[in-house]
């Protein structure tokens, strides 16, 4: 019997597996991310300063405004008048000049920038901020206070969330590393429940209507043909998943590794003293984050990933095959989506409302136990920690809750198949439950 | 013994009664037409056969078995609503079907490959259903049906939906099981169809059976002894008023029945009246028993 679903099984999953469309998006789909991310690092880079900055002639009648350079911009002070920095600019060498008249410190007017392409708003802006920064400065030391010691004050504050286990065991925490997991996971759970369940539906309906099922269920039993449909294509759905992972990671070591390897030693050669500081500041900011990723118990993660995962498929898998041997064709299954939509709505929203926000509310407590919104609402919740007491809960009633539907769902099915023509609502659907 | 025995079946679908204290034996090795109109209970005896519903009460037995799951390996079916993967392969899909009824797929290969030479297939094995004319999937689905060799074949409504080349090469096909000993139960409302494949019949109608037997005897034991004759009166003869009289271009015709006369003595009666062109012996059609049938029973 059991050889029979196996039998099932693999002729749902081959027949999915060949088709050249699961080819094309398994190889395609993972190209993507690489290529979006490579593309944006390639414009990063290549606005990176001394390569694509503009080179800005300062002609300053104050003499006393040496501005910083930064991303965007070079400053030049050649000593030029405003003829001379015209013609450099006319002539290519510059980008533009900005002329700072003799000035007021306290009423800074006149300043204006010439350039043959019209500047952005982000370049005045940037050009006003390095201005005015510098007449802060001017003015603090003109009032005795050494700016130095004014930025020395600011010191930047991270604050580090720690986790008491039970065990007396302590863990780094991060909000929004544990955001990130959590939203992570529970979309994945979401989008594979809808894009395979959807699937499963239409299997059956292609069973029904090209008038197979009779056939088939002469040779097996109707709950080894819904199983096998199901676990068939979940097994595609994995398989396009593990395809993709390696495929990504693959893909996006070759991108990172190519950037990554331009970046240290060019860069590092071309920055200044401060530059590679900063850099420097950066790097322990990554150490941090390396601190954090540890800090997840990846053990648990994943294992509870692999529950929901499976479990909350199996659940709305068994509405979807349901939904497809109530109907004839496609567009009739719409009447019957709602019991399959909201739930998983609800368990969508709820996620981003209340789970992500406060992990351990109320809300987030019970759309994490009940089975229909558990999948995608605890994957929230997984990282920042839940008693086990409320995981066993929660997998319990997500286990009994699809053993429920796929006898419900078996119910509906048997009938169902061998129903043509007739149109079906919630009445006949209930009248098929509780027949024998 | 009987491949197939019935007893006292019931089924119900709400209200309506499908099959009501049915009893049936099927001999082995025969072809067996179950006729009746549509609606009459025979596609759910069928489905019940082939423990796709199951029945209210009643019991069912294969080859002296009671029906078990185990006994799907013994039975194809042809149901009256086929079909097959449209975008599988012939060879697949023929192998899938093979296996699901327990067939192994060494042994399964052997014999799609026999069939598909026999019905000359063989060319078109790599292709998918949906690149094939419908006379050649209807072909496919016949091998789908047969595959695994079973000694019950049910066909419900097997002739609808075929071609007429197709519907002989079929008709051909179960003769050749019926010689290997393969037992074969017809399901069908166009009785006509039937009439010369058939063994025995049953005939169904509202959830009850109505009569069964061998259609020899069905036959035998309808006649009314009625004969139809042929006739060229004599010049000026004035004739009795015989039944169903009409007057053809050079002849007339009217039926007399025998009223415990033999043959013979009727023919030197009606010699009498003139030339006797033709005497024949009316022997009802399966249909016509069946309405008899049909209105004696409302007559009860």
């Amino acid at each position: 019997m059991a050889n029979k679903i196996f039998l099932v099984i693999k002729r749902e999953y081959l027949a999915r597996v060949k088709r050249r469309s699961f080819i094309v998006a398994t190889i395609i789909t993972p190209l993507i991310f690489p290529t979006i991310l490579g593309v944006f690092l390639w414009i990063a880079l290549s606005d990176l300063p001394f390569e694509g900055a503009k080179i800005i002639e300062v002609v300053d009648e104050n003499r006393s405004f040496v501005l910083e350079s930064n991303e965007m911009f070079v400053f030049s002070y050649r000593g030029m008048d405003r003829e001379q920095a015209r013609e450099q600019v006319l002539q290519g060498n510059r980008y533009g000049y900005l002329h700072i008249p003799e000035l007021d410190i306290d009423k800074p007017v006149g300043i204006t920038f010439y350039s043959m392409d019209p500047p952005g708003i982000s370049l005045i802006g940037n050009l006003e901020a390095a201005i005015q920064k510098k007449i802060e400065e001017i003015k603090l030391f003109a009032s005795g206070i050494d700016p130095e010691f004014l930025s020395e004050l600011k010191s930047p504050i991270n604050i580090r969330a720690m986790r008491i286990g039970q065990g007396g065991g302590e863990t780094v925490s991060n909000t929004v590393v544990n955001y990130g997991v959590g939203f992570l996971a529970g979309i994945l759970i979401y989008t594979f429940i809808f894009i395979y369940g959807n699937q499963i539906m239409q299997g059956v309906i292609e069973e029904k209507s090209s008038r197979i099922i009779e056939i088939l269920v002469s040779s097996l039993k109707p709950f080894q043909l819904m199983m096998g449909k199901i676990i068939g294509i979940g097994a595609v759905g994995l398989t396009q998943f593990l395809i993709w992972i390696l495929l990504i990671s693959m893909v996006s070591s070759l991108v990172m590794g190519y950037f990554g390897m331009k970046m240290p030693q060019q860069q590092m050669l071309e920055m200044s003293q401060p530059e590679i500081a900063n850099w420097q500041g950066e790097n322990t900011q990554l150490m941090e984050i390396m601190d954090l990723i540890q800090g997840i118990d990846f053990v648990t993660l994943i294992i509870s990933f692999l529950i929901y995962f499976v479990g909350g498929y199996l659940l709305y898998g068994a509405f979807f095959a349901a939904i497809g041997a109530a109907v004839d064709n496609p567009s009739d299954a719409q009447q019957f989506m709602f019991p399959v939509t909201i739930p998983l709505l609800m368990a969508y929203m709820g996620l981003f409302i209340f789970v992500l926000d406060d992990p351990n509310s109320n809300a987030s407590y019970w759309l994490s136990i009940i089975p229909f919104t558990s999948p995608v609402a605890m994957m929230g919740r997984i990282s920042y920690g839940v008693p086990w007491m409320e995981l066993a809960l929660s997998i319990f009633l997500l286990t009994s809750g699809f053993l429920f539907t796929t006898w419900a769902a078996g119910k509906i099915y048997r009938i169902g198949i061998l129903v043509h023509g007739s149109k079906v609502n919630y009445k006949t659907l209930w009248k098929w439950i509780k027949q024998n | 013994m009987c491949i197939l025995k019935i007893e006292a079946l019931n089924k119900r679908y709400g209200n309506h009664v499908a099959l009501s204290d049915f009893h049936l034996e099927v001999p082995k090795g025969i072809v067996f037409g179950l006729l009746g109109p549509n609606g009459a209970g025979k596609t759910t005896l069928i489905r019940i056969v082939n423990q796709i519903i199951d029945q209210d009460s009643g019991k069912i037995w294969i080859n002296g078995e009671p029906l078990k799951l185990s006994h799907v390996r013994n039975i194809g079916y042809l149901p009256e609503e086929r079909g097959l993967y449209k975008a599988m392969k012939v060879e697949d899909q023929l192998l899938y079907f093979a296996q699901i009824k327990g067939l192994e797929a060494k042994a399964a290969g052997r014999k799609i490959h026999d069939w598909l030479e026999k019905l000359s297939l063989v060319p078109w094995r790599s292709k998918k259903i949906q690149e094939l004319s419908k006379g050649m999937a209807q072909k496919v689905q016949f091998i789908a049906t047969v595959i695994h060799e079973p000694n019950l074949l049910i066909l419900d409504e097997p002739f609808s939906g075929f071609d007429p080349v197709n519907a002989e090469i079929i008709k051909n096909e179960i003769l050749e099981l019926k010689n290997k000993g393969t037992t074969i139960i017809l399901s069908t409302h166009r009785m006509e169809s039937v009439e010369l494949l058939c063994d025995n019949i049953a005939m169904i109608n509202k959830a009850k059976k109505i009569l069964d037997g061998p259609v020899r005897e069905i036959k035998k034991s309808s006649k009314r002894h009625r004969y139809r004759v042929k006739l060229m009166p004599k010049p000026g003869m004035v004739l009795p008023s015989f039944d169903h009289f009409k007057q053809e271009e050079d002849h007339v015709s009217f039926t007399v029945s025998l009223m415990g006369k033999s043959p013979n003595l009727v023919i030197q009666e009606l010699m009498d009246y003139g030339e006797l062109h033709g005497f024949e012996e009316m022997i009802p059609t399966i249909e016509e028993i069946f309405i008899q049938k049909i209105n004696e029973s409302h007559g009860e």
